[in-house]
């Protein structure tokens, strides 16, 4: 396959960045669309170039590094995948496609394709977490009767890789998606109730601090997702937070 | 509780049940209108005891222009927030894959709604407010002076129904109020966190509401102009 690659190349943080055309030949329908990238940086190395910074970790959809915005959607064209789960075959022979990286003021541009998602983990330090005694005398979870439901609904929650996609794909930039199934995971289970009104208020405090925008139902992070986590746990994180506040 | 309405979560809480109360307010007002397509009488009997019952002059009017106006101005401000949190935009985007036309553009549809109600208090509302408090005529009468004409409202709304500008105007008007409620009303459920088995049959009936009661109002405008 021939592409035209429209890339964004960005030196720093503060530098303004513009996109630049890459032509690249002889890539493999079978390939993933990281290692395209990976051909292009190797070509951009033995000219004595800079290569395309790009995140990228575990390459099997499961870690949530990769960020690319192809083609005007996170992740690409298909669905339910990570980028690096996307595959040339997905494109056409001669196509030109567009590589951007997720765009949202609290997730600033480090360099090329690559963004500061911090963010997220502040939002996770406010409150995403359980205090579970180590001491030795640790219950057993096994031994907490939960009904199926809702531990199926907690699973599903828990899914999210923390990727950015919701916020890369939702025109207002909100994190919505991302904080309600961290909220989710843990109001669904009973060990989640000790902390729960904390834990909603305090991360919904970070993630409106963090400068994310409003969530206005348009339903394209739960499209965009590549963990298919649902808008329903957007309703429940609104349910939790209206009912934390008036507790107090 | 006091930071409620701080929060991006208690902003569109407050965005929904002032959304909530207008879907209210304009089934009431449809279910009012359509009474002038089949009993001009009963139109004007019930148009007056509106305009001039105290409980809905002075209590109720007041609570609803509140209403619209919190509405319009926290639509402006989630937008402003919305559009701050993005200030590079994409250079290429695809939304029509995995988002509606209407829940992407309801500042647009609000905004033509907005300038609908300019129109549509010109029309009626301040002609009313012009007669009933400044000229101070209460009676609601065609002429105050001869208790045999009759009530004004029916012949108020046929008249401003001839014009086929201002009908061509109110349908366009109507058809956006349609776009913005079919997102808006799901919405307004998925804001106040309400997410059940009734509020999934609700969610059905938000589509019926959102279809029906615009084009009733369309309804009611080409059936005055061509029967006038």
């Amino acid at each position: 396959m021939n592409l035209t690659l429209k890339i964004w190349r960005q030196k720093s943080a503060n530098d303004k960045g513009k996109i630049v055309d890459y032509p690249v030949s002889g890539i493999s329908p079978d390939m993933s669309f990281l290692e395209m990238l990976d051909v292009l940086n190797q070509e951009l190395i033995e000219k004595g170039q800079d290569p395309v910074v790009f995140d990228h970790d575990c390459r099997e959809g499961i870690c949530g590094s990769c960020s690319l915005y192809i083609n005007g959607r996170a992740h690409g064209p298909q669905t339910k995948i990570t980028a690096c789960q996307l595959h040339m075959r997905s494109f056409s022979d001669g196509e030109t496609i567009y590589i951007e990286p997720w765009r949202a003021e609290a997730f600033p541009v480090i360099k090329d394709l690559m963004t500061d998602r911090t963010a997220f983990d502040r939002i996770q330090q406010a409150g995403g977490f359980i205090s579970v005694n180590t001491s030795g005398n640790t219950q057993d979870a096994n031994a907490i009767p939960i009904e199926k439901h809702n531990a199926d609904m907690a699973f599903d929650a828990a899914t999210c890789i923390g990727c950015g996609a919701c916020v890369a794909s939702c025109k207002n930039s909100s994190a919505m998606l991302f904080v309600s199934a961290k909220v989710s995971q843990f109001a669904l289970l009973p060990q989640g109730q000790v902390e729960a009104t904390d834990r909603v208020l305090n991360m919904v405090k970070q993630m409106d601090d963090e400068g994310f925008g409003n969530c206005t139902n348009t339903g394209a992070c739960e499209v965009e997702c590549p963990k298919g986590i649902s808008l329903e746990n957007i309703a429940r994180m609104n349910r939790e937070y209206l009912s934390a506040s008036l507790k107090g | 509780m006091s930071g409620i309405f701080n929060s991006s979560i208690g902003r569109k809480f407050a965005m929904a049940l002032s959304a909530l109360f207008l879907m209210v307010f304009l089934l009431q007002h449809f279910s009012i209108n359509i009474l002038s397509v089949f009993s001009p009488e009963l139109f004007n009997d019930v148009s007056h005891f509106m305009g001039t019952f105290w409980v809905i002059q002075y209590v109720l009017q007041p609570v609803l222009i509140f209403g619209v106006v919190f509405h319009f101005v926290m639509g402006f401000v989630l937008e402003y927030k919305n559009s701050s949190a993005r200030k590079v935009a994409y250079a290429k985007t695809s939304r029509a894959a995995n988002s509606t036309w209407m829940s992407r553009n309801m500042l647009l549809s609000g905004a033509v709604i907005l300038a609908f109600m300019g129109l549509h208090f010109y029309d009626f509302w301040f002609p009313e407010i012009n007669i009933k408090f400044i000229e101070g005529d209460m009676s609601g009468l065609i002429d105050p002076n001869d208790a045999d004409s009759g009530y004004r409202y029916f012949e108020h709304l046929q008249h401003k129904f001839v014009d086929g500008w201002r009908v061509a105007i109110y349908a366009v008007s109507f058809v956006l109020l349609s776009l913005h409620l079919l997102h808006g009303f799901n919405s307004a459920f998925q804001s106040v966190g309400a997410n059940n088995k009734y509020v999934r049959g609700l969610k059905g009936f938000s589509k019926v509401y959102a279809i029906g009661v615009p084009l009733g109002f369309i309804f009611i405008a080409l059936f005055h102009y061509f029967t006038h």
